[in-house]
């Protein structure tokens, strides 16, 4: 099989790179997973969707995804539930007090209605908010929350029908490489279930181009293909609750212990927090100690919720890199391989608008400003990065 | 009549649903929960996930599919109790 290109990983980076390409007329593109749709993070991460970030960029960008995701049921043909209901940040102590400060203030230049709140009024967004303890909070009315699992299908859908060919348990195993360029791509089927086994059924698909989009499996696909990356898997674990009347407006986020939470369009509380140490590489599963955590933390910040009961728990991981910004675009050997991994746990939210940047420049080789700032050789040349909303 | 046939009584899952998505392509039980939500409500698949699994080996004659990944807790339980359970990471 030959295919102009051929995208790793069909989650939402990927679905929506290939989706991009078949728009601008690109339709000779195969996307591979070695699992199911959903399988990865981009089927276990919380919905969350804000442009509250602390660098000039990644606010833009989010602006765009918002708009994406706000349009995307009347485009798309798909329900995604997204409810823009807003992010409210809390800060406990003076230095996350500052950085919210500082946010906030970029974030009114760059034109969002966020604005800096006192402990008593975030309790008028959420009246059922235990504010003590809380020294500041910062509140974007724009950011929302969506169901993630649905904008796959939505992507894929509109895919296929341009002409993508989408081909989930099938294993990257290898890569052909000719002087500077990967010239097929070693794929072996898998078996269904949560961990795909490989089988003995091999292909081998010739391509021009190919682009990872494997999340926190990077590190171990780009290996094969001779690219060593700085960024590592990390654990984080999510529950949900019953569901529950709709009461909650925003999603909640506590940057000093990484808890946050909020309350889907099907009613239920969904939240995590951060649990360290985390085991090494990459692990799915589920602690009791994150339960009893996240349980402590929420209840300190909504005591009514007490009575509320957990429903499931979960976990996916984080793509991180060392400098909390993503990398992404073309590696100089091979030539051919165009990189979209280390998105912090944002790689859900940044999916839509990645989508379209990556195609273009996957298109037109060319590397914008963006592009150069995300490149891999940022970590040779000592040019890093900084960003301060990370939750978790 | 299937439309009113519900297979996932927690999440209103019907017949009908199932159908459309084994139709679509859903080949694997994880897929299929995800595609219709089955099992992702409060009795977590113990009602539903025998029947999905029969649909689905009916429909593309594979073999009893395993079944989905279980997720904790195991029965629901409230967030005070759960507040309570001691930290091995904490002092006491």
């Amino acid at each position: 099989m030959k295919k102009r290109v051929v995208v790793v990983g069909a989650g939402i980076m990927g679905l929506s790179t290939a989706f991009h390409l078949a728009k601008r007329g690109c339709t000779d593109v195969l996307v591979v997973d070695r699992g199911y749709l959903c399988g990865g993070a981009s089927g276990r991460n919380g919905g969350g969707v804000r442009a509250q970030f602390s660098t000039e960029t990644n606010i833009r960008l989010m602006q765009e995804s918002i708009a994406i995701c706000r349009d995307f049921a009347a485009a798309m043909k798909i329900n995604v539930w997204f409810r823009q209901g807003g992010y409210l940040f809390l800060a406990r102590t003076p230095e996350r007090a500052r950085d919210l400060e500082a946010s906030c203030a970029l974030q009114t230049r760059c034109g969002l209605p966020t604005r800096l709140l006192e402990p008593s009024e975030a309790r008028g967004i959420v009246p059922e908010l235990d504010p003590s303890g809380v020294l500041l909070a910062s509140f974007n009315p724009e950011d929302g929350v969506l169901f993630p699992w649905p904008f796959l299908w939505g992507y894929a859908r509109a895919a296929r029908d341009l002409g993508v060919e989408l081909a989930t348990f099938q294993e990257v195993v290898g890569f052909e490489r000719e002087g500077g360029r990967v010239t097929a791509v070693r794929l072996c089927r898998t078996t269904p279930g949560e961990a795909p086994e490989r089988t003995r059924e091999e292909s081998l698909v010739r391509c021009d181009e190919v682009v990872l989009c494997t999340g926190a499996w990077s590190p171990e696909v780009a290996r094969l293909a001779g690219v060593s990356l700085p960024n590592h898997p990390h654990r984080h674990e999510i529950c949900s609750t019953e569901p529950l009347k709709p009461w909650l407006g925003p999603l909640v986020a506590d940057l000093t212990d990484g808890l946050y939470f909020s309350q889907s369009m099907r009613g239920e509380i969904v939240g995590g927090i951060s649990v360290e140490p985390v085991p090494d590489g990459i692990d799915q599963r589920s602690s009791r100690q994150f339960l009893a955590r996240y349980a402590r933390s929420l209840v300190r910040a909504v005591p009514r919720l007490a009575g509320v009961k957990v429903l499931r728990q979960w976990a996916g991981c984080y793509d991180l890199t060392p400098d909390a910004n993503p990398i992404v675009g073309r590696v100089d050997d091979p030539e051919n391989l165009t990189l979209a991994c280390g998105f912090m746990g944002h790689g859900f939210m940044m999916g839509p608008v990645f989508g379209r940047l990556l195609a273009e420049h996957v298109l037109t080789g060319e590397r914008s400003a963006l592009f150069q700032r995300w490149s891999l050789e940022r970590y040779r040349t000592g040019e890093l990065l900084t960003e301060t909303m990370i939750i978790g | 009549m299937t439309s009113r046939v519900l297979v996932c009584r927690c999440e209103d899952v019907t017949l009908d649903e199932v159908e459309e998505a084994l139709a679509g392509g859903a080949t694997d039980l994880e897929s299929l929960k995800r595609y219709t939500g089955f099992g992702t409500g409060w009795c977590q698949g113990k009602q539903c996930v025998v029947a999905c699994a029969r649909l689905l080996e009916a429909r593309t004659g594979a073999a009893p599919p395993a079944p989905i990944t279980p997720r904790p807790p195991l029965h629901p339980v409230p967030l005070g109790l759960l507040a309570g359970l001691p930290d091995p990471e904490e002092a006491p």
